[in-house]
């Protein structure tokens, strides 16, 4: 199965972070699934006419494309021109190259939020008119429209996070080269399920806080990140805390919020990223599938229910309180 | 004369593309440019001021803690922020950890696969160098793949994931370390001063850090350890094809350092600007930059801005203008910046004597990395020694709503700087300097090229070489960050 992977507007983390695979040979653990790089921007020996060569041949269909990666959100801009991203060396807007190349594909694969969705490369005013492959934001569509179907007959496999997780990338193209990846493992938005099944809040160490609503005020706090610092961890789709991240971190555990980098439009949230939006003292996110006068009785019963080593850790960097030994008869 | 368009220039981090001029088998003028635009800056306009901490990480994939630090950085100076002791060091850990990664990504997976290309194909030392670094399927690919994803472990810990970590604040780290992690922490930065002794340099750092003379570097270079090296196999690379003379630019003799790794407030690395034909330091002062963008796509003023004055305003169709990058100058000239750089300004006699005997070239810009990897090793070892668990690693900090702050740092590719101006407790400008917007710049104003464009001039080229070689070695020398460049 070869695979060509293409940049656009995105800055290269989703590569970088690819690179972060836990395993002693990535290339070699690649080849023997059968995934061969036809072309990647970062890792291959073929630059400039060569490169263009392949590049034209695939899109011409000479020579046939198991699978199209795009990291990086599509910039149709200035006024549909495409030419906020010109191809070095071609003369073409990088969008008519995508457009092209994904009409040849087997597979057709956005790597990272940013091709998925648009990303950071689409927020603010989005001078740059970026989107992903094939949604704009939560909105169907993006550059190749919302009925386009790769070769296989599958919309565009949505791989997102800002970055993804090597692991995200490289068991979709496993799964690929399996031919076990079908319209049922994908969500709603497009994403595998195997990890956007998940919550992030599955897994998280400060579960505990949460549990006690007992939470952290400011960064380096211990305490759960949802009340005040704008965490996102019980609505976000992702497996990252039970998927370590460079061998044993995740945003949580590093000590900052969830800010929901898999989900469409995660660039604007409407409200400063470390400040959880409340209503009546209320966080307006509350966990997705959970009744709000729910939340809002448990919450209050937790919190009068919160044990001392709790309420005192969740505002300090370190545990001040340890849980006490004590004889329960257990063995 | 001839003239020909190359690109894409793979193998660099982002979009790049350069013309070049020739005449009889010589690069005679060059043109770079970077043919990608996503505009951070505007993007920040009139966002929370702390929303440029999640933000700016994402102008690049692979320098993206040096953007956090820069941004903190430029808060702590809107702020009056000062980091405690632990926070200092932890910011350190995380900016070396990423520093240090991209200059083994650059030497191992960027700059030596060039050297394994079929051009060189029957040299004598081809098939060892092919075997050792042909891309992808080189054996010093997954040897080095592999040490990196390990060393990385130390932004698991300590920053969550890497890239983009939003563990940096203008008040330190959000993440302190325990006693036993920062013991793990030791251990990992262990691991990796031992992967790099025994491939990379074949000697202890410290034996790598004491060479002090181009001579004493090549009869370092004929020790059998050494020899059997990949340092020494670049240095035996360096001989048989003279790289020591490919890629000069005597016009641009200042090489600009911010400074990196203060402790106590202090730079680890010296900020300045060395002046190869004075053979001195002047001080920076972040007053003497402005911007150009009279050959940049971008509207506006035609005499140089300040940064805190600056504006980025796209305009695709303008006259003489062939780049994204803007020119960015230091009083007025054009300087080049990274790791060689940094270690000429800190004073290493190693990086000075390179420089006064052959100025910026490509092979003193990788010496300058890897002698930087061998430096700032046990410099972690010290930081990690003297972390305090219990004692805080983040104070709380407030910004004023009327505020302006400049934060500088040195990324991998070297100097990045962040200027922000709040008003009303929004951010109502932001600009960044970029390490390789100084080195890949267009021409300003005058007329006069950036580093790279003059770098290029005199490099050989075939005739009828649709990419040629050492036009390669030269780009790739100064190991280019193009989507930092035009963010
Ligand atoms: S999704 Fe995030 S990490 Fe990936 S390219 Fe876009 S900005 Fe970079
Ligand atoms: S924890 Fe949230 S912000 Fe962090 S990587 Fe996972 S989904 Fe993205």
């Amino acid at each position: 199965m070869n695979v060509l992977w293409l940049q656009s507007g995105g800055c290269g983390g989703c590569t970088m972070s690819l690179l972060c695979a836990e395993t002693p040979d990535l290339m070699a653990m690649l080849a023997d699934a059968g995934i061969d790089f036809l072309w990647h921007p970062s890792l291959s020996e073929a630059s400039g006419a060569e490169a263009v060569e392949l590049l034209s041949a695939c899109a011409s269909g000479a020579r046939p494309l198991d699978v199209l990666c795009v990291e990086g959100a599509l910039l149709r801009g200035p006024h549909g021109s495409g030419r906020f991203h010109m191809l070095a060396g071609t003369g073409r807007p990088m969008i008519e190259w995508v457009r092209e190349l994904a009409g040849r594909a087997t597979h057709t694969v956005a790597v990272g939020t940013c091709a998925a969705y648009g990303g950071v490369s689409a927020a603010g005013a989005n001078l740059t008119d970026a989107c992903g492959l094939q949604y704009d934001g939560d909105a169907s569509g993006g550059l190749l429209g919302a009925e386009y179907r790769s070769g296989s007959g599958l919309p565009v496999i949505n791989v997102a996070g800002c970055p993804t997780h090597p692991d995200w990338v490289i068991e979709t193209l496993l799964a690929l080269a399996l031919g076990e990846f079908g319209a049922e493992a994908m969500d709603a938005l497009g994403r595998p399920r195997f990890y956007a099944d998940h919550l992030v809040h599955h897994g998280c160490s400060r579960n505990e806080f949460y549990e006690f609503k007992a939470s952290a005020e400011k960064p380096s706090d211990l305490g759960c990140m949802m009340e005040h610092m704008g965490c996102k961890g019980t609505q976000a789709h992702a497996d990252c805390n039970l998927r370590p991240w460079n061998g044993m971190g995740s945003c949580t555990s590093g000590g900052y919020p969830c800010i929901s980098c898999t989900e469409p439009g995660f660039e604007e949230p409407g409200h400063p990223f470390a400040e959880t939006p409340k209503v009546g003292g209320i966080p307006i996110g509350l966990p997705t599938d959970m009744p709000k006068a729910w939340f809002v009785a448990l919450a209050a019963l937790s919190k009068s229910a919160t044990p001392k080593r709790v309420r005192v850790n969740a505002t300090a960097d370190h545990a001040v309180i340890a849980p006490v030994n004590r004889k329960t008869g257990l063995k | 004369m001839s003239r020909q368009i190359l690109g894409p220039f793979n193998r660099v981090e982002g979009d790049l593309e350069v013309s070049l001029e020739s005449e009889a088998g010589r690069v005679t003028a060059a043109w770079v440019n970077s043919p990608m635009y996503r505009g951070f800056e505007q993007i920040l306009v009139g966002k929370a001021p702390s929303d440029a901490l999640v933000m700016v990480p994402r102008i690049c994939g692979i320098c993206s803690v040096s953007q956090s630090v820069a941004a903190a950085a430029a808060l702590a100076d809107a702020s009056g922020a000062r980091m405690p002791p632990n926070g200092e060091r932890a910011v350190n850990l995380m900016l070396a950890t990423e520093n240090l990664a991209d200059h083994l990504t650059h030497f191992y997976l960027f700059f030596m696969p060039d050297f394994a290309r079929e051009a060189y194909a029957g040299q004598p030392w081809f098939d060892d160098i092919a075997a050792r670094f042909k891309a992808v399927r080189g054996a010093a690919t997954a040897e080095a793949l592999a040490a990196r994803a390990r060393f990385f472990r130390i932004m698991g810990l300590l920053a969550g994931k890497w890239p983009h970590t939003l563990s940096i604040h203008a008040g330190g780290s959000a993440r302190a370390v325990g006693p036993t992690e920062r013991v793990r922490l030791l251990s990992m930065v262990r691991e990796f001063r031992a992967w790099l002794e025994r491939h990379l340099f074949g000697d202890r750092l410290e034996a790598v850090t004491a060479i002090d003379s181009l001579e004493a570097l090549w009869a370092w270079a004929d020790t059998a350890g050494p020899a059997a090296s990949d340092l020494g196999r670049f240095l035996q690379l360096c001989r048989a094809l003279d790289l020591g003379a490919l890629g000069q630019a005597p016009g641009v003799p200042r090489y600009l350092s911010h400074g990196n790794y203060p402790v106590d407030g202090v730079p680890g690395f010296a900020r300045g600007v060395w002046d190869a034909d004075a053979a001195a330091v002047t001080p920076f002062d972040a007053a003497d930059v402005a911007e150009d963008i009279a050959h940049a796509w971008l509207a506006g003023s035609a005499t140089a801005r300040h940064p805190l004055e600056g504006q980025t305003h796209p305009d695709a169709d303008k006259a003489d203008a062939y780049s994204w990058c803007k020119a960015p100058r230091w009083r007025g000239h054009t300087v080049q910046c990274g790791a060689l750089s940094r270690q000429v300004v800190d004073g290493h006699p190693l990086a000075r004597d390179l420089v006064m005997q052959g100025g910026g070239n490509v092979m003193s810009r990788v010496i300058g990395r890897l002698l930087e990897i061998a430096r700032v090793v046990p410099l972690m070892e010290q930081w990690l020694r003297a972390l305090a668990p219990g004692e805080p690693f983040h104070v709380p900090t407030t910004l004023p709503d009327e505020a302006c702050g400049t934060g500088l740092v040195e990324a991998a590719r070297g100097a990045l700087g962040h200027w922000l101006v709040v008003r009303r407790g929004r951010i109502h400008n932001y600009q960044i300097i970029a390490p390789t917007t100084w080195n890949f710049s267009p021409r300003d104003a005058s007329g006069v090229p950036g580093a790279l464009e003059q770098a290029l001039v005199d490099t050989p080229v075939g005739a009828g070489d649709t990419m040629p070689v050492a036009v390669q070695h030269v780009v790739r020398s100064f190991d280019p960050c193009m989507v930092c460049t035009v963010h």
